[in-house]
């Protein structure tokens, strides 16, 4: 399977039609080259979740890298035992790595790549290490909703490592050749009703197949550039 | 009236019409999921889930058919059918067959060549028939599209000839192929 993990605790929307209003509301004004700071309003009176959910997402320091920062699946999805009973889970990847904030107050970083040089530097080091930490749900908490955190007190399990011993460029990987599908799953893994997973699949299908139909140009990240 | 005439065969064999009706709402639901599918967003994982088995499933029931069918006996030509509508019906009946078993196939090889699990249900996976390879998966996924357009204005051309012959030129052709048995008059 695959699946992108945000550094956010919880998503800013919960719908489809709410992601596509919130960039409809966030798109710059051709003459000012800003967005219009009434159509945000009217967005977030009509989106109290979103609301929410930025203050949950802005007091969530940001990691001063990649390799130290935690990713959240954000969606809920459903495992399933042998007999067939199921349970809501989320899951996280947390950094084996020491969290530092990012420095938010000094002058930006002329080179824009930084953290991604920081990453392959980091993995060329020594191999970098998350643990998958899986969130087990009980009755009441939603599934169809990013917005919401579960509460904290929820049973979370170790299942396993992730360990990242060397990066790859786009020429020498084989991630340019699949869709990036979420709802790809393995046995014993089911969608929950959250409306988002099966829009990323719609979404995703389109720009796949697009792309697959392009002539294929080397990869701007070349292999050298990611090995030793 | 003599008794030769009143026993002729005027209906397809009752397993002809049950596979007709049969493939008609299954590839009048496969369409309409398709294009729903391909307009919708949180709905988008439910209705492709129903349109691959289903596509699967109207691949069986038409090669069953067709088989079916060459071991059936046809009742005769509509008397009201000109020389070039008798010389035209088996082409036509042909490409809709061949449109049938292609268009599934199509949907089966671009899932092989963009290298996604064909999943039909639960843990049950068909095998890929096609290499791995995205330049492929986009000329089928095109096809696709282009069959599925295809094989809707030929459903409209066939559904057009039967209604002029039936209530037009009055001939009973609609009765030929009715689910309900029709008796000689």
């Amino acid at each position: 399977m695959a699946h992108a993990m945000l550094n956010t605790p919880v998503f800013a929307v919960n719908t489809p039609q709410a992601f596509y209003d919130r960039l409809l509301a966030a798109q710059p004004n051709p003459t000012t080259g800003k967005p219009d700071p009434q159509k945000m309003a009217a967005f977030l009176a009509s989106h109290p979740e979103t609301v929410q959910a930025t203050k949950i997402i802005q007091s969530h320091p940001a990691s001063s890298g990649f390799e130290n920062s935690t990713y959240y699946g954000l969606n809920a999805f459903w495992f399933m035992d042998a007999s067939g009973r199921s349970i809501p889970v989320r899951w996280s990847l947390a950094p084996v790595q020491p969290f530092a904030p990012a420095n938010t107050t000094g002058p930006a970083r002329p080179d824009k790549n930084y953290l991604f040089d920081a990453l392959i530097a980091g993995i060329l080091q020594q191999p970098l290490q998350w643990h998958l930490i899986i969130t087990t749900g009980q009755a009441n908490d939603p599934t169809n909703d990013a917005t919401i955190p579960w509460p904290d007190a929820r049973e979370q399990v170790d299942v396993g490592t992730l360990t990242l011993d060397h990066a790859e460029s786009e020429d020498t990987s084989p991630c340019r050749d699949i869709n990036f599908d979420p709802l790809v799953l393995p046995e014993g893994m089911a969608p929950s009703d959250d409306p988002l997973p099966s829009a990323r699949s719609a979404v995703y299908s389109q720009s796949f197949t697009r792309r697959a139909g392009e002539k294929k140009l080397p990869s701007t990240v070349t292999p050298s550039e990611v090995r030793k | 009236m003599s008794v030769s005439v009143a026993t002729e065969q005027r209906q397809f064999t009752p397993l002809m019409r049950l596979f007709h009706w049969l493939t008609a709402a299954l590839v009048l639901t496969i369409l309409g999921i398709g294009v729903a599918m391909v307009a919708s967003l949180a709905d988008y994982h439910r209705l492709v889930s129903i349109h691959r088995p289903l596509g699967i499933l109207i691949l069986i029931v038409v090669v069953i058919r067709f088989v079916n069918r060459h071991y059936s006996t046809l009742p005769p030509f509509p008397a009201t059918m000109s020389p070039r509508e008798r010389s035209v019906a088996p082409t036509s009946e042909l490409f809709l067959y061949a449109l049938l078993v292609v268009q599934p196939l199509v949907g089966w090889g671009m899932l092989s060549a963009a290298s996604y699990p064909i999943t039909l249900y639960g843990s049950i996976h068909l095998f890929p028939i096609l290499p791995h390879n995205v330049m492929l998966y986009a000329v089928l996924r095109r096809a696709h599209t282009v069959l599925a357009y295809l094989l809707f204005l030929t459903f409209l051309a066939h559904l057009g000839a039967v209604l002029f012959h039936t209530w037009v030129m009055r001939d009973g052709t609609f009765s030929r192929m009715a689910p309900w048995k029709v008796r000689a008059q």
